[in-house]
């Protein structure tokens, strides 16, 4: 079974594709992938923006991303319109704080601990922070393409679950619990509870610690009144997702575990209703001779093993076997993908022998991409 | 392991894709070769283990995952959140079924999952207590413990868990037992290590994550070079290869004889390029590595995917370097 072919000019040309999302398993080559289709469509006319979350520090240099200071900036040497930044975590998190509350409710919440540790802290907020940057890109209008790389989650998932995860939260009964003693000032709130949350509070205090309580009720009180429902928020967020416009690529590479991921996360945009636009296959392994078969070659090499002066040849032949074998399971890995999904179309971008750090480089990827 | 004398707790993280899982697997059964007992956990519900060594997912309970040669077993824990919260709570207080009161109203979510530093504290104390328990005679149950870690971006903060938790609790019961977490993991009991490629973002990550680690107070145990390519040109050829300069009437004459169409030399040639700029660019990662000054492995790229049977292989090379 082969996949049909994912166009990517067409994808990247198209006027009303206005937010591409690049998401798959850390270490499959997103941020490059990204960096490359960013590129690829500033200079066929896109005033585009990447938004990347951690790039290598090479590829970041050839950009001009020389410091994290979370605002897009023109990449010199592009020969289009292309900005790019990279995404400070905490400094949009600081952001939001600072644009909904006033200065002395907005130094109170900076200065909590349960709000440093769950602004600075990876699991979730990067995640979060990565669509509140994205959200804030789009609202200025002033790209009309952006696209954003994910974070390194382990698992693809954790990038669509997470803005919810936060926002069920700081909605939930737990919240709702922490706030009333907070606003109650003090003690008094024990009378206005059920004796059944008195329970649970008190085990609360007793696991915690009664400062520790304290300084969480009083971050998600001021979590609260700043944003009136962090559930809406999250959920713009997600709409935002779903809107015309965005197309998801799916990235993984041809191994067995970001094949999987990949296959997760396939299914769950189609569960949610999300458009893929379709999947990118990296690092794969191609042979500049497929008609002579690794069987072929191992004998030729065998043949020549030990021979004086045939070193070289033997080992000429020894590495394009190795070549072919390794072409061939990808393919095999690659085929149970496509049995599952044959309706997802698919680039493919061939290994590099040596790393991307620079223009030229990500504009060959991107032409590989196109190709 | 000779290499690591006096660790019972071996951490293994790692870039994402540099396989850390498999290298987790390889040395817990290079641990238990000899007829030790060696405990493999992972922490981020993943079901990667089981995976790894073919076996059915695995529940918040340790079973067994493989026997290792010469009589060593190797048991699995797929430590979870919730479950390590419920257990510290009966453990500590006695209040298992407080737990599904605090679950319904959110409270268990808070400490599992927003909560970084609280999540953090309970794996790693799951992961503690299998490390100091203790069976009949007051000999440990486990030889070792090998801990499938979160990445290198995120593992000194994951480990640090003191730091972390003391900004939220200065006093009180978490605080105290992120205080005894971190008396075995920043103690010689603990080492971490480091899974990489020979690829600059891998490397780079692991020489920030040697600081990181260091820097928290943390022994960093030995680097594992993983997904090896074995050097098949002679180093003349490799030079010949990059400059282009390898395709000698010589060259052609032999791989003619043993029947190779000519017609194939150019593309064995680009694919020798390739190659030799890839060794070029693996050998100035390795010297990159070597500044470091750790005991170090390396694992060999397998062409065919890692079964059960590879890690064994794998298991031993482990053994060759680090424990000869």
């Amino acid at each position: 079974m082969t996949a049909s072919k994912l166009d990517v000019d067409a994808l990247i040309d198209d006027p009303r594709t206005r937010v591409i999302v690049c998401c798959g398993s850390g270490g499959v080559g997103k941020t490059t992938t990204a960096a490359a289709l960013a590129l690829r469509a500033a200079e066929r006319g896109r005033q585009t923006v990447v938004l990347t979350i951690d790039p290598a520090r090479r590829l970041a240099q050839s950009m001009g991303l020389t410091e994290l200071d979370n605002t897009p900036r023109a990449v010199a040497g592009a020969d289009g319109d292309l900005d790019a930044m990279m995404l400070d975590m905490k400094r949009t998190f600081d952001d939001i704080v600072l644009a909904h509350s006033d200065a002395a409710r907005a130094q109170q919440i900076l200065a909590n601990p349960f709000y440093q540790s769950l602004s600075s802290s990876f699991s979730g907020t990067q995640e979060y922070m990565a669509m509140e940057k994205l959200g804030q890109l789009r609202a200025t209008g002033a790209w009309d393409l952006i696209v954003v790389d994910t974070p390194p989650s382990r698992s693809a998932l954790d990038f669509l679950d997470a803005p919810k995860r936060l926002g069920t939260f700081l909605d939930g009964r737990l919240i709702r619990l922490l706030i009333v003693p907070a606003k109650a000032g003090g003690r008094a709130y024990l009378k206005v509870i059920s004796a059944g949350v008195g329970m649970v509070t008190s085990v609360l205090t007793k696991i915690l610690g009664a400062q520790v309580l304290k300084d969480v009720s009083l971050f998600v009180t001021a979590l609260e009144t700043m944003f009136g429902g962090f559930r809406e928020r999250a959920d713009n967020t997600y709409a935002l997702l779903k809107a015309p416009g965005t197309a998801f690529l799916v990235e993984a590479a041809p191994e067995r575990d970001a094949l999987r991921e990949a296959a997760y996360f396939v299914e769950r945009l189609s569960q949610e209703r999300m458009p893929l636009a379709g999947l990118v296959l990296n690092r794969v392994h191609r042979s500049a001779v497929p008609s002579l078969s690794a069987e072929r070659t191992v004998a030729a090499a065998e043949e020549l093993a030990g021979r004086r002066g045939a070193a070289t040849a033997e080992g000429v032949l020894r590495l394009h076997a190795d070549r072919m074998v390794v072409a061939a399971r990808e393919r095999r890995l690659f085929e149970r993908f496509t049995a599952a999904h044959p309706a997802v179309a698919v680039a493919e971008v061939a290994a590099r022998s040596t790393d991307v750090h620079d223009l030229d480089g990500l504009r060959a990827v991107g032409a590989d991409l196109a190709s | 392991m000779t290499a690591f004398p006096g660790v019972r707790l071996h951490v293994v993280s790692g870039k994402g894709g540099t396989g850390k899982t498999t290298v987790a697997g390889a040395l817990a059964l290079a641990l238990a070769t000899g007829g030790r007992k060696v405990l493999l956990t992972e922490v981020e519900d993943r079901g990667g283990l089981a995976q790894l060594f073919d076996t059915a997912r695995m529940g918040y309970a340790e079973h067994r995952l493989a026997a290792a040669p010469g009589g060593g077993e190797v048991n699995g824990l797929a430590v979870d959140p919730e479950q390590a919260l419920l257990e510290y709570l009966e453990t500590f207080y006695k209040l298992r079924r407080a737990g599904s009161a605090l679950k319904r109203i959110g409270a268990v979510d808070f400490a599992t999952t927003v909560a970084p530093g609280m999540r953090d504290v309970l794996l790693t104390g799951k992961v503690m207590e299998a490390t100091r328990r203790s069976g009949p005679g007051g000999r440990p149950v486990y030889d070792a413990v090998v801990l499938d870690a979160p990445p290198t971006g995120r593992i000194a903060r994951f480990l640090n868990v003191n730091a972390e938790v003391a900004g939220l609790a200065k006093v009180g019961p978490i605080h105290g037992h992120a205080q005894q977490v971190m008396s075995v993991i920043a103690s010689p009991l603990t080492a971490v290590h480091l899974v990489t490629l020979l690829e600059e973002m891998p490397v780079q990550e692991t020489v920030d994550g040697v600081a990181d680690l260091r820097a928290a107070g943390l022994r960093v145990g030995g680097i594992f070079v993983n997904m090896v390519r074995p050097a098949l040109l002679p180093a003349k050829a490799l030079v010949a290869a990059r400059n282009g300069t390898l395709g000698t009437e010589s060259l052609a004459k032999t791989l003619e004889g043993v029947g190779v169409p000519a017609g194939a030399l150019p593309g064995l040639l680009v694919e020798a390029r390739e190659h030799a700029e890839r060794v070029q660019l693996e050998s100035a990662e390795r010297a990159e590595l070597a500044r470091l000054d750790l005991p170090t492995a390396e694992l060999p790229l397998l062409s065919e995917a890692v079964d059960v049977g590879a890690l064994y292989q794998l298991a031993e090379q482990l053994r060759e370097q680090l424990i000869a």
